[in-house]
């Protein structure tokens, strides 16, 4: 079964055909990226799939069930967590406070009134164990703004993480980070549980290469070709695509 | 700093206590003003009101006196029913504010920003011209006059010099202190200050926000309308004022000289703002307004985070000297 089924889905700004019948299954356990060049429609598609755009037609499929008509935190609860391209965090708070937020609104506790927040032990315990996970631990007493972009990015996972995800949707997770702490991120995703199904929205090839069994290209709100990494690469028509040129042959 | 601040709320600060019994010592050492003191003592509740949603989920209420007043009226009203008994009728009281806040809350807290801030306000415009007109509940201009209540407990006497009335609202400030205190040390409070601080990130981990937002706006309406019932328990009186924006207002003022979002900053911005208010109006009763001004006007300038902002970072550089 598909852990996160997409059919048939359209979505238009005006004239503008931004996403157009594009249809896709990320099975349980797969690690499948999406690219295409700027202005393919890749952003469009992440919001039509979290439920923060409604698609004109199509449905979405989470786990066998409908939920098209349902709003981002209800997805959430369903097991879809996304990323997020450039960091969404809560800025003014620590990384311990961050991760704690998704740990007890997972736990359901996020409209718990009567105990104090430092004494509910398993959801800190959790948190910390998330941390510790990502290699954040050092850090959790510092804000936000006070670490590095990379280590924010890693927050971004944790958070997701926290939420105990069926499908993963790591937008751009890349995106911003020194070349040097690349590979600390890929290992950390490589890492991740084998029956998480993964989709990946990323530009690098590089790290595209790494970490997919499966990749799809998305040109202009279509699906220009669904194939393994090698076979991808190869095509031709991929080529012409990010060289630039094909970019206008559908409107 | 090596701590999560959120996680440590409930450790309770030697200045707390401090704080508390300077509170008591007022009764002893100013028995000549303690109606002075009882007024500033609500006005405290109710900026409370206004930090738990202004300060901690970061909800915009241009009208919270719409919440004050309910309660203020309906302990009016409920004392010339008939129920003499205090605790209660500021209990029913309250919860009729609350009713009200569950009505309006689920609308308002869809909205953010500018237009949070109209609504808010038009709704208190709204609520004032309705108490203006409804002279038959109301009095009208003339208010509410006539309110008795039992003894205290069947115990305390209600004295001329507010000695009872005193205590009463300390109790009650104390009381509903510790209740905000609880709540935002809870996970509850942690996720009310997510959503001060990244609303549209809070969706994306799931969060019902308008169901917690309304969650919040219900109990601070709930706490206003218990300021407003302690007011007309203890002046034995309720005017129109007590629905008027100036009212709302007033609390804003308090809550931003104190320091939002730290509970005691509403403990500290009303009794400076109060007295302050009585000695520049001793001073010129026509002009008082230019001295609170001013002080508003240095505090958004110099002082973000208020008074306790600034004492925060005293505390902190003086640690640091060390």
């Amino acid at each position: 079964m598909s852990a996160l089924e997409a059919i048939g889905l359209v979505k238009r700004f005006g004239a503008l055909v931004v996403t157009d019948d594009v249809t896709l299954k990320v099975p349980v356990g797969a690690r499948l990226a999406l690219i295409g060049p700027n202005g393919a429609g890749k952003t469009t598609l992440v919001g039509l799939l979290t439920g923060l755009l409604r698609p004109d037609t199509g449905t979405v499929v989470l786990n066998g069930r409908d939920v098209t008509a349902l709003a981002p935190a209800l997805r959430v609860k369903q097991g879809l967590v996304r990323t997020f391209q450039i960091n969404n965090l809560f800025r003014g708070l620590t990384i311990l406070e961050n991760v704690f937020l998704a740990v007890s609104e997972h736990a359901g506790s996020s409209f718990a009134m009567l105990r104090p927040a430092g004494r509910c032990k398993p959801l800190v315990e959790r948190s910390e164990a998330i941390l510790d996970m990502l290699g954040l631990a050092d850090v959790r007493h510092q804000t936000i703004t006070d670490v590095s972009y990379g280590r924010q990015r890693l927050v971004e996972i944790a958070i997701a993480l926290s939420l105990d995800p069926k499908v993963l949707l790591l937008d751009e997770p890349a995106a911003g980070i020194p070349g040097n702490e690349v590979a600390r991120l890929l290992d950390t995703i490589a890492r991740l549980p084998k029956d998480l199904a993964i989709l990946l929205i990323e530009h690098d090839m590089h790290v595209v290469r790494q970490f997919a069994q499966e990749v799809m290209v998305l040109v202009a709100g279509r699906v220009l070709m669904t194939g393994s990494p090698q076979e991808v690469m190869s095509s031709s028509e991929v080529r012409t695509v990010y060289l630039g040129g094909a970019r206008t042959t559908h409107a | 700093m090596n701590h999560s601040p959120l996680l440590n709320r409930h450790r309770i600060h030697w200045a707390e206590i401090a704080y508390w019994l300077m509170a008591l010592a007022v009764f002893f050492l100013f028995p000549r003003n303690l109606s002075l003191a009882t007024a500033i003592v609500i006005m405290a509740l109710f900026a409370l009101s206004l930090d738990l949603v202004m300060g901690y989920a970061g909800v915009v209420s241009m009208g919270h006196a719409v919440f004050f007043g309910i309660g203020a009226y309906g302990a009016g009203l409920i004392s010339l029913a008939g129920h003499h008994e205090p605790i209660t009728g500021a209990i029913l009281a309250g919860l009729a504010a609350a009713s009200f806040a569950l009505m309006v809350g689920p609308v308002l807290m869809g909205l953010s920003g500018l237009p949070q801030i109209m609504v808010t306000l038009a709704l208190n415009v709204i609520l004032y011209e309705a108490g203006n007109k409804a002279i038959a509940i109301t009095g009208g201009d003339d208010g509410l006059r006539g309110i008795k209540l039992d003894p205290l407990l069947g115990l305390f006497k209600w004295t001329v010099f507010g000695q009872t009335s005193y205590l009463y609202a300390l109790g009650w400030l104390f009381v509903l202190f510790l209740v905000v205190r609880c709540l935002v040390s809870s996970p509850f409070g942690v996720s009310l200050q997510g959503l001060r601080e990244n609303t549209e990130r809070m969706r994306f981990i799931g969060t019902p926000v308008r169901r917690q937002l309304v969650v919040v706006y219900v109990v601070s309406g709930f706490i206003a309308g218990i300021a407003g019932a302690v007011s007309a328990q203890t002046v034995k009186f309720v005017g129109l004022e007590a629905l008027s924006v100036e009212k709302s207002i007033d609390a804003l003022v308090m809550l931003v000289l104190g320091g939002v979002g730290r509970l005691y900053g509403a403990l500290i911005g009303a009794p400076v703002y109060m007295l302050v208010h009585q000695v520049a109006s001793e001073w010129n009763p026509f002009h008082w307004m230019f001295v609170i001004g001013g002080l508003l006007i240095v505090v958004v300038m110099f002082a973000r985070g208020g008074m306790l902002g600034v004492a925060a970072m005293l505390a902190a550089r003086l640690r640091g000297g060390r």
